[in-house]
């Protein structure tokens, strides 16, 4: 028997041993039936390794459908074993699952597997983000024209972008529910807002430059200068359809006072 | 910002504004509604299957990799071809 360590000591070499795939068991454990205790904590080891990938099966639907179930359980087994959660709190676990997924290299012939990863992350992140009433457009009617172009606003708490070089929103919506896998005859790529308004999620597909438009007025720019960043990134930027787009979509909180942060 | 620019943005902002305006589709959005959770982000992991599905298989490491991607990108054209069916090694 070994000396008898303190609560806390047992708890992380418990707790560590059990992330672990194989290892040495942590000191002092004994089985009920006075059995080696080995089979008995691989028990333990298998249960937390097998639900926390399967906690990240249910937060990437998409991701599990394209590579399939067994090969996506492999993948998150070793993500699991390599970044096991720092938080009990699992919502935000696999926040970096696409990362990772991007230089793994069986996932090597799905090059677009980790966009579309990113967007169910975004799809999670905004679900739980703060509730806040979008902008009303009504409140821009009586803006001077002159003041126009120094407008800035504040983008929507749930608001996500994820820029690709993958047809990246058509992939992840013939995978998402419903959705019926087929061809895609142009390859291009696609720029993904994913943001909540009210209480449902939505992937939209950004129109050319859309996407450093609202970037750069996420980062504070006027109204103006994020019409020149959305030219600068695409030759067919049109703003009047951005911003319809954007409105339409909730992608503004409010309209910011003066510059920001 | 020139003057012409400020017109521009102001007449653009106006057209988005026209175009917002029109009678709108039902916003469905606004509809209270309890359906609405993400798969699998609605319900604690508590319930059936979430307990110990896998209890009785400790020998997963060993085969996992003779998986390739097998799900719908075999089913998906793509210029990576459709899926992979190359032999994939584990990564050292």
């Amino acid at each position: 028997m070994q000396p008898f360590l303190a609560v806390p000591d047992r708890q992380s070499g418990f707790a560590a041993a059990v992330m672990q795939v194989a290892g040495p068991l942590p000191d002092g454990l004994t089985a009920w039936h006075g059995q080696p205790p080995e089979a008995r904590f691989s028990v333990y080891r298998n249960n937390v390794q097998a639900g926390l990938a399967r906690a990240l099966a249910s937060r990437f639907p998409a991701g599990e459908r394209i590579v399939g179930p067994d090969f996506f359980a492999a993948m998150a087994r070793t993500y699991v074993e390599l970044h096991p959660p720092r938080s009990p709190v699992l919502l935000g676990y696999g926040d970096d699952f696409p990362d990772f997924v991007a230089a793994f290299e069986p996932a090597a012939s799905v090059p677009y597997l980790a966009d579309v990863l990113r967007i169910e992350v975004a799809r999670s992140r905004a679900y739980h983000a703060a509730d806040l009433p979008p902008l009303d457009p009504a409140e821009l009617a009586d803006i001077p024209p002159e003041a126009v172009g120094a407008l800035r606003f504040r983008l929507h708490p749930t608001v996500h972008l994820v820029r690709s070089p993958h047809p990246v929103v058509t992939i992840w919506t013939m995978n998402a529910e419903g959705g019926e896998p087929g061809p895609i005859d142009d390859w291009l790529g696609e720029d993904a807002l994913v943001v909540r308004p009210h209480l449902a999620v939505a992937v939209h597909r950004l129109p050319s430059g859309g996407a450093a438009f609202i970037a750069a007025l996420g980062d504070g720019a006027t109204l103006a200068e994020a019409a020149e960043a959305g030219a600068v990134a695409s030759d067919h930027f049109d703003l009047a359809a951005n911003l319809t787009g954007a409105l339409s979509s909730g992608v503004f909180s409010r309209i910011a006072e003066g510059r920001f942060p | 910002m020139s003057r012409n620019h400020g017109v521009a943005l102001a007449a653009s902002l106006a057209a988005a504004l026209t175009l917002l305006s029109l009678p709108a589709s039902a916003d469905e959005a606004k509809e209270k509604c309890w359906g609405v959770a993400l798969k699998g982000q609605n319900d604690c992991a508590a319930g059936p299957g979430t307990t110990c599905a896998g209890t009785s298989k400790v020998d997963y490491q060993g085969n996992s990799w003779k998986l390739v991607p097998a799900g719908s990108c075999a089913t998906m054209q793509t210029p990576f071809g459709p899926g992979s069916l190359m032999p994939i090694k584990r990564p050292a």
